[in-house]
């Protein structure tokens, strides 16, 4: 009996061993956004090479510490990495931006087809405009009625990049917004309710009449909230869409640092849906081990050439073609 | 045999020792981590309300109050319901009832948390808003399945020949209960509410989800709050430089040492009604 416990350990463990040898792995941490889109590319790419890729999906900043501590073979993030933490993880950090996603405002009235500008809705989140029937809201939409209700402004409670996006737009059209409340993945806002979550907000505005939040494009897509047209640079309401955030990476390349590390807020074009950022892989220029560069670099290319048809069916933003021709070449210096 | 003896008597000092290293290790870390937040704060960080991630300001008293009173809302709805059940179920019923009834008691601490979150959002959320009142409400329907089946449990307990001198004396049911099974059973009792109370404190997606997560405190009871548990699961994932990171660690620590406070107290409570009993 232990004798042939013994063997079929012996063989147990070969089997595992020679597993372990031939398939390559690679292992990854970071940014929840992009984690649906990442899971179907990990599994469609095993498929086509063979490669195994691990990916944990535990926020931003977990991916950049776990990516700095040299757990991991690349980090992803909603947010670029600072120039000291870029300095701290050893200071040859490429940033890849994989796609882009829209941040959807949404709201709860019962009326559709509400519209507004950056500067009211940075008035509407600081509290300044507390009630639906409000005169600056009313110029905006004069087709509908207005009921004089209560405001009740949502945002998320948890640190996050789609609160780093918005916050980061609020900034960029309010002086006002910029010097009280800032931007980050969490801010001090001067008004409103918490949601966990895209769920967590979508949920509370779904059951909050007079409500208004934010909320990544497929949030508000699938839990079918009525979505804030937005004025553009150019002057047009636009609803959030996949394209409007692609328009807006292509509006938004000229400005686009070479290392990739900007934003696409509030992009010149009419077709340009104003919320909207990048999200990024963060791998080492130098890489120490050569089979694992090779996979690396081939996943990589893949992700940015093939990979980004499976972007808009889970409503992110494929790269614009310049784009992609830009990040390859990117991919080619990693050494 | 006696080296037998010694052997068993060792392992089993080294596993019961265990235990309190492991809590005196996470201690350690997680008072280290938190050095930063620390040293930058002081105790002030204890009665300061801000939360201000961009400028690096924070004080966790608004958390500190919305996690004590949404506790405490739970366990002034919970302990009547839960104690009321337990007793029902352990004097006065004695059918086939009882089991179908107990069983879903205990079916309650089977659901998830997160299940029981979204209900909050669903149900509770039109009707309370989503403040300390909702999460006061879920904490409470969370709690009652501890409070209850361990109520229960102690009042078992009770030996026979308490109530049987009890009727003897002509005693109704009522005046049995009052005063032949609850007095020998308080302290048990008063463990099983602090069980309930140890879970509400600690309970961290239920609460986050229907709290509103608004760091102010408030009187108003259907206003938004915040709690300690909720600021870590908010928060920490994307906690990024240096000092926010520790500051979520020193949040993780004021929770612990909540935690141990209140359970000190327990402790002292269930002490002090236990050896009033035997004076009695």
């Amino acid at each position: 009996m232990l004798r042939k416990l013994f063997v079929v350990f012996c063989l147990l463990s070969l089997f595992m061993s020679s597993k372990a040898l031939w398939a390559l792995t690679l292992n990854g941490a970071g940014a929840t956004f992009p984690y649906p889109l990442y899971s179907k590319w990990f599994s469609v790419y095993k498929e086509i090479s063979g490669v195994q890729i691990n990916y944990a999906p535990i926020g931003s900043g977990g991916g950049i510490r776990q990516f700095t501590a040299g757990v991991v073979d690349f980090g992803a993030s909603d947010a670029p990495m600072t120039d000291a933490e870029i300095k701290g993880a050893g200071g040859d950090v490429l940033h890849i931006p994989t796609v882009a996603g829209a941040v959807a405002v949404v709201y709860n009235l019962g009326e559709e087809g509400l519209k507004l500008d950056g500067q009211t809705l940075a008035r509407i989140f600081m509290g300044e405009i507390t009630s639906w029937d409000d005169e600056q809201i009313a110029k905006l939409n004069p087709d509908l009625r207005l009921p004089k209700r209560k405001i009740v402004v949502v945002h998320r409670s948890d640190s996050s990049g789609t609160t780093d996006i918005f916050t980061n737009y609020l900034t960029k059209v309010s002086a006002r917004w910029a010097a009280k409340v800032g931007a980050g993945k969490s801010v001090a806002w001067p008004t409103g309710i918490g949601g966990k979550g895209n769920p967590g907000v979508a949920g509370v505005v779904k059951n909050t009449v007079g409500s208004i939040g934010y909320v990544e494009l497929a949030y508000s897509e699938t839990n079918k909230l009525p979505v804030v047209a937005i004025k553009n640079k150019s002057g047009k309401f636009v609803l959030p869409s996949v394209e409007g955030a692609t328009a807006a990476m292509k509006g938004g390349l000229k400005n686009l640092p070479s290392d990739f590390r900007g934003e696409i807020l509030n992009q010149p074009g009419a077709d340009v849906y104003p919320i909207c950022g990048l999200t990024w892989l963060l791998v080492h220029q130098n890489q120490v081990n050569e089979e694992k560069k090779e996979t690396l670099k081939s996943f990589l290319r893949w992700a940015v050439t093939d990979g980004q048809k499976y972007a808009a069916q889970l409503f992110y933003s494929p790269l614009p073609e310049d784009l992609r021709t830009k990040v390859l070449s990117t991919i080619d210096s990693i050494r | 045999m006696i080296k037998g003896d010694t052997i068993f008597r060792k392992i089993s000092f080294v596993l019961a020792l265990s235990i309190p290293l492991l809590f005196c290790g996470l201690f350690f870390v997680v008072l280290w981590e938190s050095r930063l937040a620390l040293k930058t704060f002081g105790f002030s960080f204890f009665f300061r309300s801000a939360w201000d991630p961009i400028k690096g300001d924070y004080g966790v008293l608004p958390f500190i109050y919305g996690t004590f009173v949404s506790s405490l809302l739970a366990l002034v709805i919970a302990v009547p319901l839960g104690l009321g059940c337990a007793i029902y179920l352990a004097e006065v019923t004695t059918t086939k009832f009882k089991e179908w009834l107990a069983t879903m008691v205990d079916l309650l601490a089977a659901v998830p948390s997160v299940v029981y979150g979204l209900w909050g959002i669903f149900v509770l959320g039109p009707i309370f808003g989503f403040s300390l009142m909702n999460a006061g409400v879920l904490l409470a329907i969370m709690i009652l399945p501890t409070i209850t089946s361990v109520s229960r449990e102690v009042l078992q307990a009770v030996p026979e020949s308490l109530r049987e001198s009890a009727r003897a004396l002509g005693a109704t049911r009522w005046e049995t209960v009052r005063l032949a099974v609850l007095p020998p059973a308080a302290s048990g009792i008063i463990g099983a509410i602090i069980l309930g109370l140890g879970r509400a404190m600690g309970e961290t997606m239920a609460v986050t989800m229907v709290i509103g997560n608004r760091p102010e405190i408030s009187l108003n009871l259907f206003a938004p709050a915040y709690s300690l548990s909720a600021v870590i699961a908010n928060e920490f994932a994307e906690a990024v430089s240096d000092l926010n990171y520790s500051v979520m660690v020193e949040v993780g620590l004021t929770l612990l040492f909540l935690s141990l406070v209140v359970n000190g107290l327990a402790r002292f409570l269930v002490w002090k009604t236990s050896s009033q009993g035997r004076i009695q």
